[in-house]
C-alpha cells in the first residue's frame, strides 16, 4: 500500500559528496555551490571593472603621473592631457546641483514622511519617484529645447540684474553652461536624495517622536528636535549618494553644459565634465595615449564615485534599522 | 520513568499483567475525573486484520509493537538543550499524543521523528530514533527519504498558494518525481479520506488558499496522505482552527487510525483524551510519564503528571 | 530657544502664535519644494507629448532614417535595436541576478554573503559610462567591432545588481511555513527552494525585473561605445545597432530641424514605454498586496 516503503532509507553518501560539505545529496550540494559561484561573480565583476580600467589607464598614468590632475592642458593634437578642467566641471556642476537639490529633497522627505496629509502622501511620493524614471537623454532633450532657452531669455538676465555683483552671475547669456548643467543634475538627483532620506526618517523610532509630541511640540518642532538629530548622519549619507549620482551622470549634462574645457568662475559660462569628455571624445580618439588619458578620466570617475558610495552607505546604515544598502 | 521498555520488537503472546490491564470502567477515582475517555473502539468496526490482533488495551504498554522508537534522544538549538534524553515508543497504527506545557519540547520531539529538527540552522540531535528496525539518524540515512515515509502536518495550514486544490494534493508526488498513475483517482481518494471531497469536488481548480482554515488544514492532511506515509506526525494541527473545524479534524484522526500510525502534539489535554490511545507527558525536555491515555488521565503515576492534568500548572 | 523653553513659555500667547507661525511657514516651504520638484516632470511630459506626437506614424516604426535634407523616414532600426538590446540584457542579466539573489536569500548570512551584497550595491552606483568603458575593452577591442552583443552585455551589468536585490528581498518575504510544508513531503532542500519558494516569489520578482528593464531601456552612455549606432537595419547580434536612446542624443545635438522632430518622437516612444512599465509595476504591487 505504501508508495515508499520499499525504498530504503539508507543511501550511503559517496565519499566525494562527503568531502565537499554537509549536504546529504548531490542536488543540495550543486545548488549551494552553483548559486555561490554566481553570487561570487558579482564581486569578481566589480573588481574586474576596476582592474580593466586601471590597465587601460596605465599608459597615461605612467606618462603624466599626478600632473594629470593639476594640468589644464588638454591638447589631443600635441598629445598632452591634463584633466583639471573636467574635474573642475564635474565638481562644480555637482555642487551647484546639490545646492539646489538638497534643500528641496530634504524638504520633500520631511514633508512626505512627517507633515503630509496621508491621502496625499502616496500620489506625491509616486510623482517624485517618477522623476527618477525619466531617462537621462530625455531630460537632455528637454533641457536643450526648453530649459536652456528659458535660462538664456529669462533666468540669466534676471540673475545678472539682481545678483550681478557676484562673479558667478556675470557673463554672456547662452543658456548652455554650468548653471544649466547644475539645474538638470539637481532635477535628476532629487528623487535619489529624497527617497533615501524618507527611508532614513522612517527608521527613526516612533518613541522619540511621541516623546516630543507629548511635550506639546508643533509638527515642525517634532521634526527639528526629535527626528532630525537622530537622522542626521543618515541624511548626510543620502546627500552623498545624491552627489555620487550627480558625478556619474553623463547624457543630460553633456547636452547642456556646453562642452568647452575652460575653467571659469561664472556659472553662465560653458564647462566640461569628466563623463562628458569621455562620451564625446572616446569614439573619435586616435592614438594610444589619447585613449589611455580618457580611460584615466574614467578611472578617476569610477574611483571617486565608488568611494563616495561606500562612505555614504556606511553613514546611512548607521542610522540603524536600514538594511545594508537600501534600494536606490 | 515509569514503564519497562524491554525491546518489544517480537510479538509476545499477550500476558495479562495485573498491574497494567485493569479495565477502565470499574475504578474508584481518587480525585475528580478531569477527562472522560470515550469508548473509542465502539464506533468503527475493526477490519479483520485488526480484529485478530490483541486489543490495544489488553496489552501491556511494554508489549506494544512500536512502529517508531526514540532511544535516549537529545536535541538542541545551538547550545541550549531542549530534549534531554527521551526514550519513547510509538505504537503502530494507533494514536500517540504528546502533551505538556509550553516549552517542554513536544514540538521539537515530533520534528525529530522525521528529521525536520535539523533543518533549522544550528539545530543538532543526538541519540537514536528507529523506524521499524532502522535508525533514521544513522550516518548513511537520507533525511529526504525518511520524510517520504513519515509525513507531517503543521500547526498553521500551509497549502501552496500558487497551486490549485488538485495540484496541492498531488504536490507531494510531483515534487518527488513520482508520476501519479491515476491523478484524478488519487486526488479523489485523498480528499475523501479527509472528508473534503464533497465540499470541493466542484472547485478543484481553485487556489488552495481559497478554502477556510479548517478546510485548508484538511487539504494539507490530504496532501500528506497522498504520499501514503507509514507514520503521520501532527504538530498541534487544530490550534489555528475554530471548534467546528477542530471537531472535524479529530473525527478524521479517528478514521485514519486504522491505517496510519499517528503522533499528535497538542497543548489541549482534552483533545489528547479524545483522540489518543497512548499519551506521553513531557516536561522541561524530559518524558515524565507514558501510558495508555485513560491511565494517564485517571490514575497518573507521577505527581507532576497529576498536577498538569488537574490544571495546577500549565 | 530649546523645545523645553518654548513649550514652557507656551502660556504667553505671542510665543505660541510665533511657534505656530514657524510651523506653518516651514510646512509651506516643504510643500513649495515638493511642487517645485514636480514641475519639471510635468514640463518634460508636456514637451515630449506635444512635440513628439507629430512625429509618430507608421513610418517611424518601419522606415529607416533618410539622409540629411530629405524629409521623412523613421527610426525603425532604432526601435528594433532597443528591443534587441533589452532582450540581450535580460538574457545575460536576469539568470545570474536571480541565482545570486537566491544564494543571498538562502545562504547569505555569512561574511561572503555580506560581501556579495555590498558589491552589488556598489555596482548599482557605478557611473554607467564606466561600465561602457569596461565592456569596450573587454568585448569591442577583442572582437574588433561594435556590436549589439557588447551593448547587451553592458546593459546586463547594469541590470544585475537590481535583479539580485529584488530576488533576494522577495524570496525572503515568502513564509517559511511553505518551505516546511515542502520539506515535510520529502522534497530535497534545493527542489523545495526552486519549485516552491522561488515559484511563490516569482510574481514579485517579475515586477522588479520590469522596473529594471525600464531603467535599462533608457540608458544611453554605455551604448555609445559598445552598440554604437547604425543607419541601417542591424542583423543578428554582431553588428552595431541603433537604439532609441542613442538616436535621441545624436539627433538632439544635430543642427537639423527634421532630426529634432525625430528626436522628440523617439523620446515620446521611450518615455511612454518607461512610464507604462513603472506605473504598471506600481499598480501590480498594490493589487497583489491587497489580494493577500
Amino acid at each position: 500500500m505504501t508508495i515508499r516503503a520499499d525504498v530504503s532509507l539508507v543511501r550511503p553518501r559517496p565519499k566525494l559528496l562527503r568531502a565537499f560539505g554537509r549536504e546529504a545529496n548531490f542536488g543540495d550540494l550543486a545548488f549551494r555551490r552553483i548559486t555561490a559561484l554566481v553570487a561570487g561573480s558579482v564581486i569578481v565583476l566589480l573588481l574586474w571593472m576596476a582592474w580593466e580600467m586601471g590597465l587601460a589607464s596605465k599608459l597615461s598614468l605612467a606618462h603624466f603621473g599626478l600632473g594629470f590632475i593639476t594640468s589644464t592642458n588638454w591638447d589631443p593634437v600635441r598629445d598632452q592631457y591634463g584633466g583639471l578642467p573636467f574635474i573642475y566641471g564635474t565638481v562644480v556642476s555637482s555642487l551647484v546641483a546639490l545646492f539646489i537639490a538638497v534643500p528641496i529633497s530634504i524638504g520633500i522627505a520631511i514633508y512626505l514622511s512627517e507633515l503630509a496629509n496621508p491621502k496625499l502622501r502616496t500620489p506625491m511620493g509616486f510623482l517624485v519617484e517618477l522623476l527618477a524614471a525619466v531617462p537621462s537623454v530625455v531630460y537632455g532633450l528637454w533641457g536643450i529645447f526648453a530649459l536652456a532657452p528659458w535660462l538664456r531669455e529669462t533666468v540669466e538676465p534676471l540673475l545678472e540684474k539682481t545678483l550681478g555683483f557676484l562673479p558667478i552671475f556675470q557673463g554672456p547669456h547662452q543658456g548652455f553652461g554650468m548653471l544649466a548643467g547644475g539645474i538638470i543634475l539637481a532635477i535628476m538627483i532629487t528623487p535619489t536624495i529624497s527617497s533615501v532620506s524618507r527611508e532614513v526618517l522612517r527608521a527613526v523610532p516612533a518613541a522619540l517622536r511621541e516623546g516630543a509630541i507629548g511635550l506639546g511640540a508643533t509638527r515642525w518642532e517634532v521634526v527639528r528636535v526629535a527626528v532630525l538629530p537622530y537622522a542626521k548622519s543618515g541624511l548626510v549619507g543620502a546627500i552623498i549618494l545624491g552627489l555620487g549620482r550627480a558625478l556619474g551622470e553623463t547624457m543630460a549634462i553633456t547636452m547642456l553644459i556646453g562642452n568647452r574645457s575652460e575653467i571659469s568662475i561664472s556659472l553662465f559660462k560653458p564647462s566640461y565634465t569628466m563623463a562628458s569628455v569621455i562620451a564625446n571624445e572616446f569614439t573619435e580618439a586616435t592614438g594610444e595615449l589619447y585613449l589611455s588619458a580618457l580611460a584615466e578620466v574614467g578611472l578617476l570617475l569610477f574611483g571617486v564615485t565608488v568611494a563616495l558610495n561606500i562612505f555614504a552607505r556606511l553613514l546611512v546604515w548607521r542610522v540603524g534599522k536600514l538594511p545594508e544598502g537600501g534600494r536606490l | 520513568m515509569n514503564f519497562d521498555l524491554s525491546p518489544g520488537f517480537s510479538k509476545k503472546a499477550p500476558q495479562k499483567k495485573q498491574a497494567d490491564t485493569e479495565p477502565p470502567a470499574a475504578e474508584t477515582q481518587s480525585f475528580p475525573e478531569k477527562a472522560k475517555v470515550p469508548d473509542m473502539d465502539a464506533a468503527t468496526a475493526p477490519s479483520p486484520e485488526i480484529a485478530s490482533r490483541p486489543r490495544w488495551d489488553e496489552v501491556s504498554v511494554s508489549q506494544i509493537i512500536p512502529k517508531m522508537k526514540a532511544e535516549d534522544l537529545h536535541a538542541s538549538f545551538g547550545s541550549s538543550e531542549v530534549i534531554k534524553g527521551i526514550s519513547l515508543p510509538i505504537a503502530e497504527k494507533l494514536v500517540t499524543a504528546i502533551i505538556g506545557p509550553s516549552g517542554c519540547g513536544k514540538s521539537t520531539f515530533i520534528r525529530c521523528l522525521n528529521r525536520m529538527h535539523e533543518v533549522v540552522s544550528g539545530a543538532t540531535t543526538k541519540g537514536k530514533v528507529f523506524l521499524d528496525k532502522q535508525d533514521i539518524y544513522d550516518r548513511d540515512v537520507d533525511p529526504v527519504r525518511v520524510r517520504g515515509r513519515v509525513g507531517m502536518v503543521f500547526q498553521k495550514p500551509n497549502p501552496f498558494p500558487t497551486m490549485s486544490i488538485r495540484d496541492n494534493v498531488l504536490a507531494g508526488l510531483r515534487l518527488n518525481g513520482i508520476k501519479p498513475k491515476d491523478p484524478d483517482g488519487q486526488v479523489e481518494k485523498a480528499l475523501r479520506q479527509v472528508a473534503l471531497w464533497d465540499e470541493v469536488k466542484d472547485r478543484l481548480a481553485k487556489a488552495g488558499t481559497s478554502l477556510s482554515g479548517g478546510q485548508q488544514q484538511r487539504l494539507c492532511i490530504a496532501r500528506a496522505l497522498a504520499l501514503e506515509p507509514e507514520v503521520l506526525l501532527m504538530d498541534e494541527p487544530c490550534s489555528a482552527l475554530d471548534p467546528i473545524a477542530t471537531a472535524r479534524v479529530e473525527e478524521l484522526i479517528h478514521e485514519l487510525r486504522e491505517h496510519y500510525t499517528i503522533v499528535i502534539v497538542t497543548h489541549n489535554m482534552q483533545q489528547a483524551a479524545r483522540v489518543a490511545n497512548f499519551t506521553a507527558f513531557f516536561y522541561l525536555g524530559q518524558l515524565i510519564e507514558y501510558n495508555r491515555t485513560q491511565v494517564i488521565f485517571t490514575r497518573p503515576k507521577e505527581q507532576r503528571t497529576e498536577d498538569y492534568i488537574t490544571g495546577r500548572f500549565g | 530657544m530649546s523645545l523645553a523653553e518654548s513649550v514652557a513659555s507656551r502660556g504667553t500667547l505671542s510665543t505660541y502664535t510665533h511657534r505656530k507661525l514657524v510651523d506653518r511657514v516651514v510646512r509651506g516651504l516643504c510643500v513649495l519644494g515638493t511642487v517645485i520638484a514636480i514641475i519639471p516632470l510635468f514640463s518634460v511630459l508636456w514637451y515630449v507629448l506635444v512635440r513628439g506626437i507629430g512625429g509618430i506614424n507608421l513610418d517611424f516604426f518601419t522606415e529607416l532614417p533618410k539622409p540629411v535634407g530629405e524629409v521623412g523616414g523613421g527610426m525603425g532600426n532604432a526601435v528594433l535595436g532597443t528591443l534587441k538590446l533589452v532582450a540581450l540584457a535580460g538574457l545575460f542579466g536576469i539568470p545570474p541576478g536571480v541565482l545570486a539573489g537566491v544564494y543571498l536569500a538562502e545562504f547569505g548570512n555569512t561574511k561572503f554573503g555580506s560581501a556579495v551584497r555590498f558589491a552589488a550595491d556598489v555596482m548599482s552606483g557605478v557611473p554607467s559610462i564606466t561600465v561602457g568603458l569596461f565592456v569596450y575593452s573587454l568585448v569591442v577591442v577583442t572582437t574588433k567591432h561594435f556590436s549589439a552583443m557588447a551593448g547587451g552585455i553592458a546593459l546586463a551589468i547594469l541590470m544585475l545588481p537590481m535583479v539580485t536585490r529584488t530576488t533576494e528581498e522577495l524570496l525572503k518575504l515568502v513564509p517559511e511555513s511553505l518551505r516546511e510544508a515542502a520539506l515535510g513531503l520529502g522534497v530535497p532542500k534545493w527542489r523545495a527552494t526552486l519549485r516552491i519558494m522561488l515559484r511563490t516569489a516569482l510574481p514579485g520578482i517579475a515586477v522588479g525585473i520590469m522596473l529594471s528593464v525600464a531603467r535599462v531601456a533608457g540608458e544611453t552612455a554605455p551604448l555609445l561605445f559598445t552598440a554604437f549606432s547604425n543607419r541601417f537595419w542591424s542583423t543578428g547580434v554582431n553588428e552595431p545597432t541603433a537604439s532609441l536612446s542613442v538616436n535621441i542624443y545624436t539627433n538632439a545635438v544635430s543642427p537639423y530641424e527634421d532630426w529634432h522632430r525625430q528626436a522628440w518622437a523617439a523620446a515620446l516612444v521611450l518615455l511612454l514605454t518607461v512610464l507604462v512599465l513603472n506605473i504598471s509595476a506600481r499598480f501590480l504591487v498594490r493589487t497583489r498586496v491587497r489580494a493577500r
